[in-house]
C-alpha cells in the first residue's frame, strides 16, 4: 500500500538509495561518493545541507556580468530623427537606424546564447543543486521566452531574481516579478495604460502564476485585476511605477474593494487558500510524481498538509520542502523513478552523475533544444508541461544520442553538436562497481545497473542485460564500461528520475 | 474472443471514414465499442466522419519571402518606381515575370516555373496579399503569430490543436511529422507533439556501432515493450512503450525513405525534405500532417541573386513534390499550403535589399484546388507606412483548409470563426 504520510522517513529507511533519490530530485543527482555523504548526514542533516546550501561556497561559477547596454533605449535626439524620418518619408534615417537594429540584435542573440552557456555551466558545477532546481522550477513556473522580449540582459536579470529567491518567499517573489522588466515586456505590462489597460498580466497571474485557473476568479475580476496593475512599468532595466498611466480608481477583486494597485492585487490573491495548494500542487508534479494526472484524489491529504504548510509560514518555502524531502510519502517505492528527466535534468544528471567530460555546451543547448527544453525560451507563457509531454518517438532517440554523446563524446551526425574526443575518466565508476561487487565479476552487471538507473531493475531487464555483460571478456572497465554505459543510458529506465 | 472480431476490428480500422454512417444504424453499445476499439488500437484514429485519407502539407519559407518579387504586379508604376534595381520585367521583356493575369498585370517570378506549371496544370491556388491586422515585423514573434493563428502569438499551434482534436482520446504516434532540426510550434498540441528529424538516419541509436555487438542487446532492449513486473499505467511503462513506438517509427521510416521515388527530384535542401514526405505518404503513413521547411528569405541585401535562387528551388521541388505524389496516385489525399512570417517592404532598399514587411501571397498546392489567382493583389499606392495592407487574413486560409479539407471545426481550432475562400473544388 502507498504511503501518504507527511511524518518524517524512519532513521531505519534512510540508506543509500534513498539518499540518492533526495539528491536526484532535490538536485541533479551526483556521484557515488556525493551520495555516500549525504547519506552520512543522517536525514534531517541531508536535508538541512541542501536547503540551507546558500553559504556553500560557489566561486568557481561566481556571476559573471553581460552588457546590459545592448539594448539601449533611443536618445531623446535620436527619436525625434526617427520622428522626422518617418513625417518625411526619409528612406536613408529610417535604413539607418533599421541597419542599428539589425546589429543589435545579432549582438543580443549572440550575448544569449553565452548566457544559456553560462547558465549549463552552472546547472553543471553548482555546489548548490537545490538552489539552481527551483531557479528552473521558478523560470517554468513564471515561463518567460526570450524570443518575446528579445532582451537578453533582462532575461539574466530575471534568472538573478529566480536565484535568490529560489528558497525564499513566495509572496515576495510574486511582488517582485511583477516588478521585473522581462516579466512586463513579456506580457505587455508596460503598453497597459489607464482607460485601455492590458489583461495579459492579470489574467496570467490568476490562471497561472498564483491562483490556478477554475480557482474561484471571473473574467471581471481579470479586467479589474489589470486595472490595478496599470502604471506597473520599467525603464531601462528597472521597475517603473508611472503614476500617469495608473488607474486610480477603485477596483474590485474577490470581491474586495478599494484603489488597488499592483501590489494589492498581489495580496488579495496571495490570501486565498487556493493559492497555496496550487502552488503544492506544482511543487508535487516537479520533486514527487509527474504521472499523468497527478497529484490524485489520494495525494489530497498530503498535498493539503503541504499547502496548510505554506499559509503557517507565510509562503515561506523551506518548511515546506523540508516537509516534502523529510517526508515518507517523499520516499514511498511508488514515488522511486516517478518523475521523467526533463532534457535538462538529463544532461545535467548524466554529467554530474557518471562524471563525464561536459563536450560542447553549445551542443548541449541545442541538444536541449531537440528535446524541447531549450533554457529562457519556454514554448509559451505556460512554461514546460513536464512529465510524459518530454518523450515522443523522436525525442527518445535524442536522449539516448545525447548519452553516446556524453560517454563517448561521438556527434550524431548533422545534429550540429561538436565532436570532442577528450576521453571520459572511467576510473571513479569503476571502483563504484568494484566496492559494490567486493571483486565478485558475476555481480558487476546488477551493480552498474544499480548505480546508474534510479529504479531497481526488473528481473527482465537483469537478465537482459546480464546475457550482455558475459558476453564480455574480461570486467567492466575501460572501453567495456564505456560500452556498456551506452547500453545501459539506452534503456527506457534510463529517463527515470 | 470471437473468431471475426479481427476482420470487424480491422475494417473499423481502415474506414473510420464510414463511421459515421455505420454508427447511426447501431445499437448504442456497439457503438462504444467500435470507438471505443478505434482508439486503443489503430495508429491514427478518427472521430466519427473525420476523414483520415486526407493529408496536409506545410511548407514554411523563413526570413520573410518577398511577395512583390514572388507574384509581380508587372501592370503597376509604382512597383517599378519604388523598385528601380529590384523590379522584375514585365512578361515580355527579356528575363520577364511568368504571365499570370495580363488584365490585372500580375505575373511570377521568372524562375518560379515549377509554379507556373502547377497553375497552368490546374493544381496551385495562389492567395494574393494575406496577413493579419496590427502586423509584427519581427521574425520570431510574426512567426509565432502564423505557428499560433492568435494575434498575440502566444499559445499552443494550431496543427497540433487540429491533431489534439481529430484524435481524440491518447496521444498517437506519428500523427503529425516535421522535417528539420526542431519541430514548429505550429505543430505542438496540449496532447499531441510531433516527430521530426531532419535526417531519417538519425532518426535511431547512434550507439548501434560502438561496438557492434551493442546492437542485439539494444534492440532487444528497446523493442520489449512493457516488460513484465512494471506497473501498467506507470511511467516506466509509458517509456517501454515509446520506446517499441520509436524502433518501429525509425524502421517503418528509414524502409520508406530506401525506395527510390517514382520521379527524379532536384537537388535541394527544401527538395530532399519533400522527397521524404513523398516518400512517408507512398509508404502509407497514418500520418495526417506534414511539415518541411527552408530559410534565407531574409534579404536585407543583395537581394535579387540570392531570391532567385531560392524561387527556382522553392517552385522546382514543389513541382517535383506533386509530379510524385501523382505518380503515386495519391495526387487528390494531399494539399500542401506555402507561407511566410511576413512580405517585404515596397521600396527597396540602399543594400540592393529589402526591409521586413507584411502582406505576402499565400499558394495552396493539389489536385484538388481551385487553380490560380484568389483575392486581390494589395494597393501599390495606399500604403500604411510604406507597406503593403493585407486584403486577406491567413486565418482565412487555415479556416479553409480545415473546414474543407481536412473536414475539422475551424472555429475551435482557431478559436474563432474566419470567413473562409473558394480554394477547393467540392
Amino acid at each position: 500500500m502507498s504511503n501518504y504520510s507527511t511524518t518524517p522517513l524512519g532513521k531505519a529507511n534512510w540508506n543509500t538509495q534513498s539518499a540518492r533519490h533526495l539528491l536526484n530530485r532535490a538536485g541533479f543527482g551526483g556521484t557515488t561518493a556525493q551520495i555516500e555523504a549525504l547519506r552520512a548526514m543522517g536525514l534531517d542533516g541531508a536535508v538541512d545541507y541542501l536547503l540551507n546550501s546558500g553559504t556553500t561556497q560557489n566561486d568557481a561559477i561566481s556571476t559573471s556580468e553581460f552588457d546590459s547596454t545592448i539594448r539601449k533605449p533611443l536618445t531623446v535626439e535620436e527619436r525625434s530623427m526617427v520622428q522626422q524620418a518617418r513625417q518625411s518619408n526619409s528612406e536613408t534615417v529610417r535604413e539607418q537606424f533599421q541597419k542599428l537594429k539589425n546589429q543589435q540584435d545579432g549582438l543580443d542573440r549572440a550575448q544569449m546564447q553565452e548566457i544559456q552557456k553560462w547558465w549549463l555551466r552552472r546547472l553543471i558545477q553548482t555546489g548548490r543543486p537545490l538552489e539552481e532546481k527551483l531557479t528552473l522550477f521558478w523560470h517554468g513556473h513564471f515561463a518567460t521566452g526570450y524570443r518575446t522580449i528579445e532582451d537578453s540582459y533582462h532575461m539574466f536579470q530575471q534568472n538573478q531574481l529566480f536565484r535568490a529567491y529560489a528558497t525564499g518567499n513566495f509572496a515576495d517573489l510574486v511582488l517582485r516579478i511583477l516588478r521585473n522588466p522581462a516579466m512586463l515586456k513579456y506580457l505587455d505590462n508596460d503598453e497597459s495604460r489607464r482607460g485601455r489597460p492590458n489583461e495579459n498580466l492579470a489574467r496570467e497571474l490568476m490562471e497561472l502564476f498564483v491562483l490556478g485557473e477554475g480557482h474561484g476568479y471571473t473574467e471581471n475580476d481579470i479586467k479589474e485585476g489589470a486595472r490595478a496593475l496599470t502604471g506597473f512599468t520599467f525603464e531601462d532595466d528597472t521597475f517603473r511605477f508611472a503614476a500617469n498611466n495608473h488607474d486610480g480608481e477603485s477596483k474590485t477583486i474577490l470581491g474586495q474593494t478599494g484603489n488597488w494597485d499592483g501590489d494589492d492585487f498581489a495580496r488579495i490573491i496571495l490570501s486565498r487558500r487556493e493559492t497555496s495548494e496550487f502552488l503544492c500542487g506544482k511543487l508535487y508534479r516537479f520533486f514527487v510524481n509527474d504521472g499523468p494526472g497527478m497529484p490524485d484524489a489520494k495525494c489530497n491529504a498530503y498535498s493539503n498538509a503541504l499547502a496548510a504548510e505554506l499559509r503557517k509560514q507565510q509562503y515561506e518555502l523551506k518548511p515546506v520542502l523540508r516537509m516534502l524531502f523529510c517526508s515518507q510519502h517523499f520516499y514511498d517505492t511508488a514515488n522511486r523513478g516517478a518523475t521523467i528527466k526533463s532534457p535538462t535534468q538529463l544532461i545535467v544528471q548524466t554529467i554530474r552523475e557518471l562524471g563525464t567530460p561536459p563536450r560542447e555546451l553549445s551542443s548541449l543547448n541545442a541538444a536541449g533544444d531537440l528535446m524541447g527544453q531549450s533554457l529562457f525560451m519556454p514554448p509559451n507563457v505556460k512554461g514546460w508541461d513536464g512529465g510524459q509531454s518530454w518523450i515522443n518517438t523522436s525525442t527518445y532517440f535524442v536522449r539516448q544520442n545525447l548519452a553516446v554523446y556524453l560517454i563517448t563524446g561521438l556527434r550524431p551526425d548533422a545534429f550540429d553538436w561538436d565532436a570532442d574526443l577528450a576521453k571520459w575518466d572511467t576510473t571513479a565508476l569503476e571502483a563504484a562497481i568494484l566496492s559494490a561487487t567486493g571483486g565478485d565479476s558475476s555481480k558487476e552487471a546488477d551493480a552498474l545497473l544499480d548505480l546508474v538507473l534510479a529504479v531497481s531493475a526488473t528481473e527482465a531487464r537483469r537478465n537482459q542485460f546480464r546475457a550482455y555483460v558475459s558476453g564480455l571478456t574480461g570486467s567492466l572497465t575501460g572501453p567495456r564500461l564505456v560500452a556498456a554505459l551506452c547500453l545501459v543510458t539506452a534503456m527506457p529506465e534510463f529517463q527515470l528520475c | 474472443m470471437q473468431p471475426n472480431t479481427p476482420l470487424t476490428r480491422r475494417i473499423f480500422l481502415q474506414q473510420g471514414v464510414t463511421l459515421a454512417s455505420l454508427v447511426a444504424t447501431v445499437p448504442w453499445f456497439l457503438e462504444k465499442s467500435a470507438l471505443g476499439m478505434l482508439s486503443a488500437d489503430s495508429r491514427v484514429t478518427s472521430q466519427a466522419g473525420v476523414r483520415e485519407d486526407r493529408i496536409l502539407v506545410v511548407v514554411q519559407l523563413g526570413g520573410g519571402n518577398d511577395g512583390l518579387n514572388t507574384i509581380v504586379p508587372y501592370g503597376s508604376d509604382d512597383y517599378y518606381r519604388q523598385r528601380p534595381q529590384l523590379a522584375i520585367p514585365a512578361p515580355a521583356a527579356n528575363n520577364g515575370a511568368l504571365q499570370l493575369d495580363s488584365t490585372i498585370g500580375i505575373g511570377l517570378h521568372p524562375n518560379l516555373t515549377g509554379f507556373k506549371e502547377l497553375v497552368d496544370s490546374g493544381r496551385m491556388a495562389i492567395v494574393q496579399g494575406v496577413g493579419y491586422p496590427n502586423p509584427n515585423r519581427s521574425h520570431f514573434a510574426s512567426m509565432d503569430i502564423w505557428h499560433t493563428a492568435k494575434s498575440q502569438g502566444r499559445s499552443n499551434g494550431w496543427i497540433g490543436r487540429y491533431v489534439d482534436n481529430a484524435c481524440s482520446g491518447s496521444p498517437q504516434a506519428d500523427a503529425e511529422v516535421a522535417i528539420g532540426r526542431t519541430a514548429p510550434l505550429a505543430m505542438f498540441g496540449d496532447l499531441h507533439k510531433p516527430v521530426s528529424f531532419e535526417n531519417a538516419k538519425l532518426f535511431q541509436w547512434t550507439g548501434k556501432e560502438l561496438p557492434a555487438s551493442l546492437e542485439l542487446p539494444y534492440e532487444t532492449m528497446n523493442r520489449a515493450g512493457a516488460l513484465e513486473g512494471v506497473a501498467a499505467g506507470s511511467q516506466a511503462a509509458f517509456l517501454m512503450r515509446t520506446a517499441l513506438d520509436a524502433q518501429l517509427s525509425s524502421d517503418r521510416i528509414r524502409a520508406a525513405m530506401d525506395k527510390t521515388p517514382l520521379v527524379s527530384y532536384p537537388n535541394s535542401q527544401l527538395s530532399s525534405q519533400l522527397k521524404s514526405i513523398g516518400a512517408m505518404i507512398r509508404d502509407q503513413m497514418k500520418t495526417r500532417v506534414y511539415y518541411a521547411s527552408i530559410g534565407g528569405f531574409d534579404t536585407h541585401g543583395g537581394q535579387a541573386g540570392a531570391h532567385g535562387n531560392l524561387m527556382r528551388q522553392v517552385g522546382d521541388a514543389l513541382l517535383a513534390f506533386q509530379n510524385d505524389l501523382k505518380a503515386q496516385g495519391n495526387d487528390s489525399r494531399v494539399v500542401t499550403l506555402v507561407f511566410s512570417e511576413f512580405g517585404r517592404r515596397v521600396k527597396q532598399n540602399a543594400s540592393g535589399g529589402t526591409d521586413h514587411g507584411t502582406a505576402a501571397p499565400m499558394f495552396v498546392i493539389g489536385a484538388g484546388v481551385n487553380a490560380g489567382v484568389h483575392g486581390t493583389h494589395p494597393s501599390m499606392t495606399d500604403l500604411d507606412q510604406g507597406d503593403l495592407k493585407f486584403t486577406c487574413d491567413f486565418r482565412s486560409v487555415y479556416a479553409t483548409v480545415l473546414d474543407q479539407w481536412m473536414d475539422a471545426p475551424s472555429k475551435k481550432i482557431l478559436g474563432a470563426a474566419y470567413p473562409t475562400l473558394k480554394l477547393l473544388r467540392g
